[in-house]
């Protein structure tokens, strides 16, 4: 990972952020995306949440490729193994939860 | 202007066969914490979405959420995410002066975000929708809060790293310190993101 | 005026013999210590070489301490448990005191006896099987160390201060809410289960981060001692599991501090979401301290019977495969919740799945003393013990793991040998295993053989003796957590017998203490560094090892690293490590993570018994902490090569 200074500032041209350019305007159409479709009622309730989740995981992605640099290591990447483990257990948590505690709900 | 002390650089080579230098140590014990970190918010955000229709007598999320508050924090909390890279992207390129302004920026940001969550608490907590009102809204404070609470950890942690910046230069240790706090904060936009997703955007479509 | 009294009846726990005589006992016990330190002008000492030191050997043995003393006290509650069910109708324990006992003893056996037991094995022989110098962040590593010694006080104070938790290790609401636990004994439970807890989190990090980037050159994954292996399953399941176990925490602290309602009855909360988390991390948990001493019996059972471990690759693939087949398994410690079939059979399955991963490693080990040449020593006694007793268990699970059938089983005795049967059989077993077999390593002595083998007979046998009973006593109906049974029942007998077998565990445990102490004055010098003939890299340095570890880091070129380094030399083939020594890089003490953890600890203090001012005073000296180390500057030094010469020749190596 390199974090020292690299290139030297002086001479040549100024290094340009492109990809973190790149990033936040990809993260700022993504949020807009979800406000209007949700504002607008765009799609029928079960359509919309899938929808709007979808634009979150991107999100994600957009986090970690432009910002967070998840490619960047040294030796294997097993930063981005454990990354993808959270993420499944995640799910796990997430989705398990809501089908285990849903027990008994349509007695409500 | 950079500085680089080649000495301070030897010094944190561990001669240990593979050479890696104490800050990819640091950084990628930093990735595990943070692996490790998504676990203690989806259990939050799993205790949220099952708890968010147990509403009791309190509000409903469609009665309580604000949709210009949310977003307003919402773009802002992506902007100091943007703002935060900038400062790294300066920081790999050796501008000190850069990397310590984009810092600032975004912990002005970080700011106005924890004002405005903490005048939403506020405002809603007057109009009575306490903690102790429901299920719903326990779940709530303590999600969101959780977060905020990661922000304003941040936002102390991040000034502390900016004094050393500024004293220091780019020499040693601060490079890596300054990296990692990045990730930080933008593994605490990943959540946001997610809280507006699941609580605010997903609260008002109900 | 008169509120002094009544004031200090409610803060110190009064009214009862046996609490008073442990009062009088701490008091003296302390005092002892402090005489001792002050005559003997140790105070110096204590400080400078153990309570600031970041030197994993140091922070392992001190571990290692903290458990056998938590065993003792968990001991002790078991012994009292047994005493009160020996007969029908006893009059020994009153009902409130037997639920604090059951509460704390299971606590403190799973929390603070099982892990830092664990974490010592992980720091003692970690690093040095890896070739490395330490661990990843050692001045980490001290953090976690002393948050869980805090945290472990914390609980432990309940005793005497406040009066101990009574809703159960588990700790399910609304038991544990206000209005039904409404004294501090609870808090004390979650504060100090928090404390420690994030002590293990960050162990799990530190430990992750040790094997996968500080590997020898030439020790690939592949080449590991499974123990490393079993470690690293174990720090992935604690990283992504314990999480979980703090938010559990945490959000029944809020309801019990703060009157919200995650799992109250009132108000929307929903009381079984709490148990859905505790056991989304319980369950991980019980692999989190069993993966351990699989590793440790892998190697205890290559080494005494003289052969690589046999499927050494089945071995790694079966311990990952647990790691993340438990991650699915949480709900059948609540299938009488009636989730549906649905839920009930999916955790059903997953569970029955990981009794194969776990199924193969005993065959493995079968397999590797098959034609072995097989030395009975006391570890390798612990470690073929450890067989039957394990295959029992795991059978028992099993049958728990049908879900129709658990209705029958749960929270009845059979539930309560079944899990002994592993934790005892499995935990305890490798634990003790691991200890004599590190030992000479850690103090450059070995354990009395002879009393060490008495030591585990007792241990073994009592143990078949209180716990086979109880499964049939759980097919006769009998709970768990009763506190009393009438004389009709027919459980007489059984309850009796098992009491029986509580004792001769009792004796095991003395004779292995007698052991201890017999050996510090006669045990047999380990002069070699190499006692037992081994076959990884520790045993490759001299007993103890020089605080730096390696003097040159090893390169390793085969699995079993060291046997394969001794091959060589047989063969005339090895050369005598040339490389010239150069000055190492090394941590320096730090008083910062006791202070840190000191600071943690008032601040539960001061939560337990809601004193804000306390509890704000307590997190600023946390966040001083932090800041002093952000701002620190010089963490570390180099030794010198003339001092490596000079230690190395003092050690008969050059
Ligand atoms: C072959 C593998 C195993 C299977 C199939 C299995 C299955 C089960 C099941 C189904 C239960 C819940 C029973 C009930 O509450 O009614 C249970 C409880 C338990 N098991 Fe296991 N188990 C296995 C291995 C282990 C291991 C290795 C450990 C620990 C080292 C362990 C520790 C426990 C504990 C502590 C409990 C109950 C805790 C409580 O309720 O207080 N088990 N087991
Ligand atoms: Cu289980």
């Amino acid at each position: 990972m390199a974090l020292h200074p690299s290139s030297a500032p002086h001479g040549g041209k100024r290094p340009f952020p492109w990809s973190h350019m790149v990033g936040f305007i990809l993260s700022i159409v993504l949020t807009v995306a979800a406000l209007w479709a949700v504002l607008a009622r765009a799609l029928h309730p079960g359509p919309l949440t899938t929808f709007i989740l979808v634009l979150g995981v991107l999100q994600i992605v957009v986090q970690l490729f432009f910002f967070m640099h998840i490619t960047e290591s040294e030796g294997p990447p097993w930063h981005a193994w454990m990354l993808m483990l959270g993420f499944v257990f995640v799910v796990a948590i997430v989705a398990g939860s809501i089908w285990i505690m849903s027990f008994g709900t349509e007695a409500y | 202007m950079a500085v680089v002390h080649e000495a301070s650089d030897a010094f944190n080579v561990r001669e240990h066969g593979h050479h890696h230098d104490e800050d990819a140590l640091r950084i990628f014990g930093f990735w595990i914490f943070l692996t490790s970190d998504l676990i203690l918010f989806a259990c939050l955000f799993a205790t949220y979405v099952i708890l968010s229709n147990h509403t009791g007598s309190g509000p409903t999320p469609a009665d309580m959420f604000d949709v210009p508050a949310f977003t307003a924090e919402t773009i802002i909390l992506l902007t100091s995410s943007f703002t935060c890279g900038l400062a790294t992207f300066a920081m790999h390129h050796g501008r000190r002066g850069l990397m310590l302004t984009w810092l600032i920026v975004t912990l002005l940001l970080g700011l106005a975000f924890v004002g405005l969550e903490a005048s939403e608490f506020t405002r809603n907590a007057l109009a009575g929708a306490t903690m102790q009102r429901s299920a719903f809204l326990s779940a709530f404070y303590t999600l969101v809060g959780t977060h905020g609470c990661h922000v304003s950890f941040g936002i102390l942690w991040m000034t502390s790293i900016l004094i050393q910046a500024w004293r220091k230069g780019l020499a040693g240790e601060i490079p890596g310190k300054v990296f990692i706090v990045g990730l930080y904060w933008h593994f605490l936009d990943v959540v946001w993101v997610f809280i507006f997703t699941v609580v605010y955007l997903m609260g008002v479509m109900r | 005026m008169n509120l002094e009294p009544t004031y200090a009846t409610h803060f110190f726990v009064t009214g009862d013999p046996m609490i008073y005589a442990a009062d009088v006992s701490i008091l003296l016990v302390s005092a002892a210590i402090v005489f001792v330190l002050t005559y003997f002008k140790k105070w110096g000492w204590l400080w400078r070489e153990w309570l600031t030191t970041v030197d994993h050997k140091k922070i392992g043995i001190m571990y290692m301490i903290a458990a056998l003393l938590m065993l003792f006290r968990g001991g002790v509650d078991a012994l009292l448990m047994r005493t009160q069910l020996a007969l029908p109708n006893m009059h020994f324990l009153q009902p409130e005191h037997y639920n604090q006992i059951f509460t704390t003893h299971g606590t403190l056996m799973i929390l603070f006896m099982a892990m830092p037991f664990i974490f010592a094995m992980m720091n003692i022989a970690v690093p040095l099987q890896i070739g490395a110098r330490d661990v990843a962040f050692p001045y980490l590593n001290a953090v976690s160390f002393w948050l869980f010694f805090f945290g472990a006080l914390l609980f432990n104070l309940s005793f005497v201060i406040g009066g101990s938790p009574d809703a159960g290790w588990t700790s399910y609401p609304p038991l544990a809410e206000v209005p039904f636990s409404p004294g501090p004994g609870e808090n004390f439970y979650l504060l100090g289960l928090q404390i420690s807890g994030i002590g293990s989190i960050a162990t799990g990090i530190n430990f992750f981060v040790t094997i996968l980037k500080m590997r020898a050159p030439g020790m690939t994954l592949m080449r590991m001692p499974l123990f490393c292996w079993s470690v690293l399953a174990t720090t992935i399941l604690i990283i992504f599991a314990f999480p979980v176990l703090t938010v559990a925490l945490a959000l029944l602290l809020i309801d019990r501090i703060a009157g919200a309602h995650f799992f109250s009855i009132f108000d929307g909360g929903n009381p079984m979401m709490y148990v859905n988390l505790f056991w989304m991390w319980g369950h991980p948990e019980v692999y989190i301290v069993v993966l351990p001493a699989f590793g440790i019996f892998s190697e205890v059972v290559a080494t005494f019977s003289r052969k690589r471990i046999f499927g050494y690759a089945s071995m790694v693939a079966s311990m990952m495969a647990i790691a993340i087949i438990s991650y699915f398994t949480w709900v059948h410690h609540f299938f009488t919740m009636g989730a549906g079939p649905g839920v009930n059979s999916f955790f059903a399955v997953s569970t029955m799945i990981i009794a194969i991963p776990t199924g193969v490693k005993v065959f493995n080990w079968l397999m590797t003393m098959y034609r072995g040449r097989i030395r009975m020593t006391v570890p390798m006694l612990w470690t073929v013990g450890f067989i039957p007793n394990f295959a029992i268990g795991g059978a028992s699970g099993v049958m728990l793991s049908v879900a129709p059938a658990d209705y029958q089983y749960h929270n009845s005795y059979f539930l309560i040998a079944h899990f002994h049967q592993v934790l005892i059989g499995g935990t305890v077993f490798g634990m003790l295993a691991g200890m004599y077999y590190w030992w000479p390593k850690m103090f450059g002595f070995m354990l009395d053989e002879r009393l060490g083998r008495w030591a585990f007979w007792w241990f073994n046998a009592g143990f078949y003796v209180c716990f086979l009973p109880q499964y049939v006593l759980g097919f006769m109906g009998m709970t768990r957590r009763i506190y009393v049974y009438p004389a009709h029942m027919g459980w007489t007998e059984w309850n009796f017998i098992s009491t029986l077998g509580a004792f001769m565990m009792g004796v095991g445990f003395l004779l292995l203490v007698a052991d201890i102490l017999y050996s510090i004055r006669h045990g047999e010098r380990d002069v070699t560094g190499d006692i037992w003939d081994g076959r990884t890299l520790e045993w490759s340095l001299p007993s103890p090892a020089p605080h730096y570890n390696f003097a040159r880091i090893p390169v390793v070129t085969a699995r079993d690293a060291w046997w394969a380094m001794k091959e060589a030399r047989k063969r005339g083939e090895a050369l005598p490590d040339a490389r010239p020594l150069a000055p190492i890089h090394m941590p320096k003490n730090s008083g910062l993570p006791f202070l840190l953890s000191l600071s943690f600890f008032v601040a539960g203090f001061g939560l337990v018994f809601n004193w804000y001012m306390l509890a704000v005073a307590g997190f600023l000296g946390v966040g001083l902490c932090l800041l002093l180390r952000s701002f620190a500057e010089d963490k570390a030094y180099f030794i010198p090569v003339e001092e490596i010469a000079r230690t190395e020749a003092a050690l008969g190596r050059v």
